[in-house]
């Protein structure tokens, strides 16, 4: 395949960015599109030139380290599917394809594709735990889990944190990502005790990050990786009106 | 990690103590949604009531008429005259007033979220009501003031005159004036498209939290999405073709 990436170029946080082309002539359908990335900065060290800085890890679609704009969508034009996952053979022989950074004023650009996902760390520490004893391990049957709490707990944690709702939110809000782990802690029984002020802490952090509101579009759900569904965020909302109207 | 359980309550209580706020207040980005949950579903209840009382037209104009005069004495005799329609008059007013600073301050965070843009965005994935929420809402605010001159105060309407409402909407859709006509068919369409958004969002920002009721929500969103574009479109239509006038 013979590819023209135009990808976002910028060489440190202060600096300006902007979209330069590269052309790749000999890419392969099975390639990921990380992948492509690898092969470019081959060329571009060669040829003696910066490589192109972006974010991976485990390239397995479950660390949640990777992440850019695809063609306009984070993490590219497939569903349910991360930039590492994403393999060329969605793409036609000759295609122009644009790459940019997660755009939000909460996660600057640190150098080309990489940003500073920090304000995601912010949140977690406002109320994304749970305070239990350290020590040996409790018992495995100490505290029965529902099933469906279970369930529930367990579709809201596939979150893997890697900021592709902030990056779609036409908001540039991070509530899905907020209500995941609000979601998640406040369906199982030893998330209750700090149940009440968890999902105001959080928010209250997200508010502080300078995330956007949310307003219900749905872009998010629509682009997560993992499919976190839009009714975490109903969880979140109803931990918060429980809170404030029970004052606790 | 090995820790005694004094030094956990230790680390419980700074943490605690030090989270800002154990309640979000009105001004968090989810109380602002609340004040717009809250205030939409007023309006969409006003909306309802109004339309089921513009139906009262196909009873003839003695009917409408005497139903929009009682409007000015409901409550009587505990309330003087006009008085319940001075009540609503305000309380919409200020739910008007609720709801537009709410988005404006949505708007404003949310530009503020985003200070450099893609250089390639397709359209979003959402639904078009979703996309058109802002303009939309600016579209029915100016409608509105529109609709107040022509159907309530009434200088923009070829009658006019407040003891005849009836002769009044059967002038204001004369299809000799087709152009206003076509604009209140615009502006309810914005209304169904803006209700079926706003309405999910108010149920959803309200605590709506399963997928079951999510997909309930949407179905009640889209239905009364229908009924006040009919219901309110039918009137117009009816005076268009000669039904009613």
């Amino acid at each position: 395949m013979k590819l023209t990436l135009r990808i976002w170029r910028q060489s440190d946080r202060e600096a300006r960015g902007k979209m330069v082309s590269y052309k790749l002539d000999d890419v392969s359908a099975d390639m990921s599109f990380l992948e492509v990335l690898d092969v470019l900065n081959e060329q571009l060290t060669t040829a003696g030139e910066e490589p192109v800085a972006f974010d991976h890890d485990c390239r397995e679609g479950i660390c949640g380290a990777c992440g850019m704009v695809i063609n306009g969508v984070a993490h590219g034009p497939q569903k349910l599917t991360t930039a590492c996952q994403l393999h060329m053979r969605h793409f036609k022989d000759g295609d122009t394809i644009d790459v940019e950074p997660w755009r939000a004023r909460a996660f600057p650009v640190v150098k080309d594709l990489v940003v500073d996902r920090g304000a995601f760390d912010k949140i977690i520490q406002a109320g994304g735990y749970i305070s239990a004893p350290t020590g040996s391990a409790p018992d495995a049957h100490a505290t029965p889990v529902p099933k469906p709490a279970a369930d529930a707990a367990f579709e809201a944690a596939a979150c893997i944190g890697c900021g592709a709702c902030v990056a779609a939110c036409p908001n540039g809000s991070a509530m899905l990502f907020t209500a995941a782990k609000v979601a998640h802690l406040g369906a199982l029984p030893q998330g209750q005790p700090e149940r009440a002020s968890r999902a105001a802490a959080m928010l209250h952090a997200h508010d502080e990050a300078d995330f956007g509101g949310c307003t219900n579009a749905g872009e998010c759900t629509a682009v997560c990786p993992k499919g976190i569904p839009l009714t975490v965020i109903g969880s979140l909302n109803h931990d918060i009106l429980g809170s404030t109207i029970r004052g606790r | 990690m090995v820790a005694s359980g004094t030094r956990d309550r230790a680390v419980v209580a700074t943490k605690e103590s030090s989270a800002p706020r154990r309640n979000a207040s009105y001004r968090s980005t989810v109380g602002i949604k609340v004040v717009m949950a809250v205030t939409g579903l007023l309006f969409l209840t006003f909306l309802v009531l109004h339309m089921a009382g513009n139906l009262k037209i196909f009873f003839g104009a003695e009917s409408f008429d005497h139903y929009a005069h009682w409007l000015r004495d409901i409550g009587a005799p505990a309330l003087p005259h006009e008085w319940f329609l001075w009540i609503q008059r305000g309380v919409l007013t200020l739910a008007l007033v609720g709801h537009v600073w709410a988005a404006a301050t949505l708007a404003l965070r949310a530009k503020r979220a985003r200070p450099v843009g893609y250089a390639h965005r397709p359209k979003v994935q959402g639904s078009y009501a979703a996309r058109t929420m802002r303009w939309g809402g600016v579209i029915i605010f100016l409608f509105l003031v529109w609709h107040l001159l022509d159907l309530t105060v009434g200088v923009v309407n070829p009658v006019g005159n407040p003891a005849t409402p009836y002769a009044n909407v059967v002038a204001g859709f004369a299809p000799s004036r087709w152009p206003v006509t076509l604009f209140y068919a615009l502006a309810v369409v914005a209304v169904g498209f803006h209700v079926r958004h706003g309405l999910f969002s108010a149920l959803r920002t309200l605590g709506q939290r399963t997928a079951n009721g999510e997909r309930w929500a949407r179905v009640a969103a889209l239905g009364f999405a229908i009924l006040l574009c009919v219901g309110f479109l039918v009137v117009p239509f009816a005076v268009l073709v000669g039904w009613v006038g």
